[in-house]
């Protein structure tokens, strides 16, 4: 891809212009709009760890809380000393925020490292395993600190989250992703994913590769997260389950695993479509799930990847 | 001391309920190598077939009792067969983790199914088995915690009869072993995993039957925890390796029934996991597993 950083540009553009205009836009659709973003850089970054370096991690919602957690700690505790009791102008509030969403992916990115340290020794099954385990165990770590609201969670988290931080944070995210692969050094990811031995015959690093895939994805996990708490308002431990990690990974799988541009199809899809069935609600989740095994018995290789013979396990 | 005998037994009991769901994961990754998430949701039918069932049979008696296990374990068997036959045959030999997107499907499809069926909110299950008290000094063993150790004991020697003891079980463990090798044998693939799937599904359901007895409530989303559970236990012991999974079972229940009881109740479950990753790290192939080095 030529010149990406000048698409990185127009993009940021595009973003702010699109939220000159939000106020003319539908609530309704805004949100889901900004549901469709927030999924998107989940599914963009957990695409880095799963796709195209081969690593299955079932951590990912586990990642996205330390952000979420973070990032509101930051806007609840540290904004009204910062900004005063008036909350500061809109700029400032900019600001914050930014820097709010920068300490939960930083935050995240270091979980990552604490996580991926240890579990990247292991592989395929047990590897998803472990982080399934690690994701669960931070859940129940934030159910149980008083300060951070216990089972309740955080509640009254300021809304600065708006269209234009989300496709901005889409825009980097997808951004940094694609040029990281393209990049020299980021074949090493695609090598470490097609074969680990023949990698490490050849002298790269794979332990250091799978480590920083990890914790670039847990970091770009963290900021959704924060987007995610700034966007609800409120956050609990259960919202970042299992179950969320899974709806993350059934995104990557659908679009073709190591394939951003079916990644992101996939995760507009699969956040569109329990909206489109809301008028069956009480069947929605049922035929969710079935699409879902229809969708693997039919096209095994990802919906949306049209390179044949490309899916591999 | 009579506080830690107590706390062993109730330890015990739920982890005999762990070991009959691990086994079930462990047969099923033994013989084709993937998580089968919907196992725990076979598991949260046997209690529901164990509700209905109660229904129609007389409560409180030990033969109305052992029909209800036994319908609630033939229900599952076929579930677990007809999920095999539906979902999971055409992806045999694919990408593994489409079979798991797979499985998680069907989970999630037995799940909401259950809850469109069954109702969202929780149910008291009957008692199936009468029951009573035995107290020894300060001891306290209910009858359905011996009607759960018994059940799964029997159930796990009659699982290794079949397994080292039997045609099928003979063939089990070839296409455990080397499912192309025991295809040129004679050995019908089909067969033989519907029949696992079976097995361990019936073991799934009986875990249903048996959990509901001492944990009465009992909802659609009832599987998910003890079933994530189970499979670490199964993962615990050395997946693939069905004494493995009894051990891992009863060790898991054994731990979160201490740590529950302590003051650090509130993480037990983060106990399960933290064990894993424990164990992992320092043996990967679990505690009864075979360490094999991967070959170019």
């Amino acid at each position: 891809m030529p010149r990406p950083h000048l698409y990185l540009l127009a993009a940021l553009l595009a973003a702010a212009g699109l939220s000159h205009f939000s106020d003319r836009i539908d609530p309704y659709h805004l949100d889901v709009l900004t549901g469709i973003g927030i999924n998107i850089i989940l599914a963009v970054s957990l695409n880095l760890v799963n796709g195209y370096t081969g690593q299955f991690s079932l951590g990912h919602a586990g990642f996205m809380s330390v952000g979420a957690y973070l990032a509101a700690a930051v806007s609840l505790f540290l904004g009204p000393k910062i900004l005063g009791a008036e909350g500061g102008t809109a700029v400032q509030q900019g600001f914050m925020f930014l820097a709010a969403l920068v300490a939960g992916g930083l935050g995240a990115a270091f979980a990552g490292l604490v996580v991926g340290v240890p579990s990247l020794r292991l592989k395929g099954d047990y590897l998803a395993l472990v982080t399934l385990g690690f994701g669960e165990i931070i859940r129940v770590i934030f159910q149980n600190v008083e300060f951070l609201g216990g089972a309740l969670g955080l509640n009254g988290i300021p809304a600065y989250t708006s269209i234009f931080w989300v496709l901005a944070f889409v825009a980097l995210a997808v951004f940094v992703v694609t040029c990281l692969v393209h990049s020299t050094y980021g074949r090493g990811f695609l090598a470490t994913h097609d074969d680990e031995i023949a990698s490490e015959a050849v002298g790269l690093n794979t332990t250091r590769y799978k480590i920083v895939a990890f914790v670039i994805g847990a970091f770009f996990a963290g900021t959704a997260g924060g987007l995610y708490g700034h966007f609800k308002m409120t956050i609990t431990p259960t919202g970042f389950d299992f179950t969320k990690s899974i709806e993350i990974v059934v995104m990557v799988i659908m679009g073709g695993m190591g394939n951003t541009l079916g990644v992101i199809l996939a995760a507009v899809l699969l956040t569109l479509l329990p909206e489109l069935l809301r008028p069956v609600a009480e069947y929605r989740m049922i035929i969710y799930s079935l699409l879902l095994i229809v969708l693997m018995l039919a096209r095994p290789q990802g919906l949306f990847n049209f390179k044949l013979g490309k899916a591999k396990s | 001391m009579s506080e830690f005998l107590q706390q062993l037994i109730n330890g015990l009991s739920l982890g005999a309920i762990y070991a009959l769901i691990a086994l079930g994961y462990t047969m099923v990754y033994g013989v084709l190598r993937f998580i089968n998430f919907a196992h725990s949701d076979v598991f949260m039918v046997g209690s529901f077939i164990g509700y209905y069932l109660g229904k129609i049979i007389p409560e409180n008696t030990v033969w109305g009792g052992l029909a209800i296990l036994l319908g609630a374990m033939l229900g599952c068997a076929l579930l677990g067969m007809l999920i095999e036959r539906l979902a999971y045959r055409r992806l045999r030999g694919g990408p593994t983790l489409n079979v798991l997107i797979t499985a998680i499907g069907v989970a999630l499809l037995l799940e909401y199914s259950g809850q469109v069926f069954f109702g969202a909110t929780p149910r008291t299950f009957p008692s199936v088995f009468p029951s009573a008290n035995f107290s020894f000094g300060s001891l306290v063993i209910s009858s359905n915690q011996i009607i759960v150790i018994v059940v799964a004991a029997l159930l796990m020697v009659a699982l290794q009869l079949i397994v080292y003891r039997t045609k099928i079980g003979t063939a089990m463990r070839a296409v455990s072993l080397n499912p192309k090798a025991a295809q040129l044998v004679g050995v019908n693939n089909d067969v033989v995993i519907s029949f696992t799937f079976g097995l361990g599904s019936a073991l799934a359901g009986a875990g249903g039957i048996l959990y509901a007895l001492n944990y009465p409530s009992i909802d659609p989303l009832m599987g998910v925890m003890p079933g994530l559970k189970a499979f670490v236990a199964a993962v615990l012991g050395g997946i693939g390796n069905i004494p493995g999974a009894a051990l891992g079972g009863l060790l898991l229940g054994t731990v979160e029934t201490f740590v529950n009881g302590s003051q650090w109740s509130t993480y037990k479950d983060a106990i399960a996991f933290a064990i894993l990753i424990i164990i992992l790290l320092f043996r990967p192939a679990g505690l009864l597993g075979k360490f094999t080095v991967e070959k170019v």
